[in-house]
């Protein structure tokens, strides 16, 4: 039996409401025990003196392109790229080719995953078949499949009477709909914000409404159906209004914001480079700050990234050509601490949960993922909290390298990543288990 | 033409993209080569050997018959050697990309790319990748700043100055690249910009750019010392953003009943193609008050002027004849 003990480190875990120094054993698989006596004999021993150890973290949004696109991005690709981010589990998106919609595709990723042994990998299934917004797909088989929750991210469920459906059905399997809040009428041929710097550089709107609307749609009906709502990506200063107030009425609903959206505005478009294009797009400082107000005030309790890698020669197309998206999960951590925590909108504790238990109870893990209690997955990201670092997009995991971060310097970044029982990265570099 | 006037050895950007990034005094720059560039229109023999030996490409992936032959003819009264590149008959039918194709013409010796694309920022994108100089011949509906110099060439030489103007931009200012460039170059140069036309495609935001926006034709007209009518392209209407064309013609269309009501000595300009009976009626645009065949002129003007300022012979101090 292998048994590592991490010493010495800030351990804070939100699920048990730990901020303390104190030593975590793993054995196997699965955590030993938290506090300042364990076993003796130990296989290895991690010093986490001045860094913070916390339960693995979980990414709620990623897009690993496989199957179909994996010229941007595999399963394995991404995945190295999570544990290069200190993330260890990663729901990922059904826009695939083709897309999740069937017991088979979900397998498939399943599969994968665990051909490439690194990080944890969850598909999260369509809502409807061929992602085309007209049937629902075979929700309950896709659950037996291996499916975590569902979605047709990258467009909308539009169909009113289809989102109310999906939002029923789902509940039988007390699965969550997750949904890219977007009306298409309003967005058609939309490439940036619409407003008054699409205005100003003559591109293609995508006006806040657009998101506005359909978060207030998804909430009525998420209330008469009883079901469980995630709104995917918050961008818009209203729809961050409109989930706190859904939420006062006792509404099922969640929300994740991605850092791209509390740190970027819409006036980075005037370089006209596409990698700050993405879908929902940036937003006025006004939208910023009230999606940072909406993490600080729990309206938000989910950070994710919507990893959307896109291979090069894709995003360096003219503006409304290139695809929408950037990669993100490398540089989640940074930017959360350096934009969250740092200027005090947020403590660690609450950082940490938002990207430990509360994705894991989105996803329905939380049984087993998303906490450091013993018998829970052996799952553990030690963060270095004061490394300054230079964003080098050359040196991403990912297979693309569509970050607008670039050359950005930021604070913090994963120390050791620890998944089942097994160190996966370390100082900097992947580890083959 | 003698030496350049002195104003031009302000310049030094190597490129123009718009005139949003462009000083009074470097718009006033280019205005003033181009009054020095007028001139040579006039001769019997219309070349000066300013860019003799130099290579310009004309890189049109949007077709604009009249753009890309002033260019040329402003290019070839420079003395430089212009060849035209058009998308249609070109490699990215075959997938090739935007950049890769400008890359290959650089590779065959370009030394400025004039650039007309349908995407806002395209010249901006090709200005990064390349080494040549790039002129934005109009992207998208972000700016078309050789319009908007013509434009402000052609009122400064009418009305003697732009300063203390008022001008009125009518039509479809939303989607308008040409409006942009005008608001850009009118505001820096002291005028003041009144822009008419529906709310949908005249949206309010545009008065925090420090234009006025008015929705009445009939309102604003007697404070215009210029009309500048732009185009309606017809696939607006397909969209629905204003209800028919002749609705339109009804409230904004430029009549001689509407100049009867104008001051006396109102200017009318307007970008070619016109579409007669839409945005203004024959009797307008050939009247006395009309100014769009001088633009046509001007704009070969400012084109050398541009031409010669972004290939860096003012800033070497060569002279030009
Ligand atoms: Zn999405």
């Amino acid at each position: 039996m292998s048994t590592i003990h991490i010493k010495g480190g800030r351990l804070i875990d939100p699920s048990q409401g730990i901020d303390a120094t104190l030593d975590l054993w793993l054995r196997e698989k699965q955590v030993l025990a938290v506090g300042r006596d364990g076993p003796e004999q130990v296989d290895e021993v991690i010093d986490a003196t001045g860094l913070i150890v916390c339960p693995g973290l979980i990414d709620c949004h990623v897009h690993l392109r496989e199957p179909g696109n994996e010229e941007d991005e595999t399963i394995a690709t991404g995945a190295d790229a999570a544990l290069a981010g200190g993330v260890t589990t990663v729901a990922c998106m059904p826009n695939t080719i083709p897309p999740l919609d069937t017991p088979a595709g979900v397998e498939y990723i399943v599969l994968q995953a665990k051909r490439a042994k690194k990080c944890n990998v969850y598909p999260v299934g369509a809502v409807s078949k061929g992602r085309t917004g007209n049937e629902l797909a075979e929700l309950g088989r896709l659950v037996e499949a291996g499916a975590v929750a569902f979605t047709d991210d990258g467009a909308p469920v539009a169909n009113p009477a289809l989102m109310k459906r999906a939002l029923q059905y789902a509940s039988m399997f007390d699965k969550v709909i997750m949904q890219h809040c977007q009306v298409m009428e309003l967005t058609e041929g939309g490439v940036m914000n619409g407003g008054f710097q699409s205005m100003r550089l003559g591109i293609p709107g995508m006006p806040p409404e657009a998101e506005d609307i359909m978060v207030a749609r998804d909430i009525r009906l998420a209330e008469v159906t009883g079901g469980r709502l995630h709104i995917q990506h918050i961008s818009t200063a209203r729809a961050v209004d409109c989930v706190r107030e859904g939420k006062r009425r006792g509404v099922r609903v969640t929300a994740e914001a991605c850092p791209h959206h509390f740190t970027l505005t819409d006036d980075r478009l005037a370089s006209f480079d596409s990698h700050f294009k993405m879908n929902p797009p940036l937003r006025t400082q006004s939208d910023v700050e009230a999606v940072i107000e909406g993490l600080t005030d729990g309206t938000i309790e989910i950070l994710s990234t919507d990893h959307a890698p896109h291979a090069p020669e894709k995003k360096a197309r003219e503006l409304n050509l290139a695809p929408f998206g950037i990669i993100g999960l490398e540089t989640l951590v940074p930017l959360t601490i350096s934009y969250l925590i740092e200027p005090g909108h947020l403590d660690w504790s609450t950082a940490i949960r938002m990207l430990t238990i509360a994705p894991a109870q989105l996803l329905g893990l939380d049984h087993r993922k998303g906490s450091l209690r013993p018998g829970f997955d052996a799952d553990v990201t030690i963060l270095d909290p004061s490394a300054r670092w230079v964003v080098d997009p050359s040196q991403s995991r990912s297979k693309s390298r569509n970050t607008p971060f670039g050359g950005w310097e930021v604070t913090g970044r994963a120390h050791t990543v620890i998944v089942n029982g097994e160190v996966r990265f370390r100082a900097g570099e992947l580890t083959s288990p | 033409m003698s030496t350049a006037p002195a104003s031009a050895a302000t310049w030094t950007r190597r490129h123009l993209l718009g005139l949003e990034e462009l000083s009074a005094e470097e718009i006033t720059a280019i205005l003033d080569t181009a009054e020095s560039f007028a001139e040579v229109s006039d001769r019997p023999r219309k070349k000066v050997p300013a860019l003799q030996g130099k290579v310009v490409f004309n890189l049109f992936f949007e077709n604009s018959t009249r753009t890309r032959t002033s260019f040329s003819l402003a290019a070839k009264r420079l003395s430089a050697d212009v060849q035209d590149f058009s998308a249609s008959t070109s490699s990215l039918s075959k997938g090739e990309s935007f950049i890769d194709t400008a890359r290959n013409i650089e590779a065959m010796g370009c030394d400025v790319m004039i650039v007309r694309h349908s995407i806002s920022g395209a010249p901006h994108l090709l200005a990064k990748h390349v080494g040549s100089s790039v002129i934005n011949a109009g992207d998208g509906a972000h700016e078309h700043p050789t319009q908007g110099l013509l434009d402000l060439l052609t009122i400064r030489r009418k009305k003697g100055r732009i300063e203390g103007l008022t001008v009125g931009l009518v039509g479809d200012i939303a989607h308008s690249r040409v409006a942009r460039s005008n608001i850009w170059g009118l505001t820096k140069l002291g005028a003041k910009v009144i822009l008419c036309g529906p709310p949908t495609l005249v949206p309010r935001s545009f008065e925090q750019l420090g234009c006025e926006v008015a929705y009445h034709l009939d309102d604003v007209l007697p404070r215009l010392d210029v009309i500048n009518v732009l185009r309606i392209q017809a696939e607006r209407q397909q969209r629905g953003l204003f209800p028919s064309v002749s609705e339109y013609f009804y409230f904004y269309g430029v009549t001689q009943q509407r100049i009867l009501r104008s001051r006396p000595d109102v200017l009318l300009i307007a970008p070619g193609p016109i579409n007669r009976g839409v945005e203004l009626t024959p009797e307008v645009a050939d009247g006395p008050h009309s100014a769009i065949l001088d633009q046509v002129t001007n704009g070969l003007a400012v084109r050398m002027a541009v031409l010669y300022l972004v290939s860096g012979r003012a800033s070497q101090g060569d002279r030009a004849d």
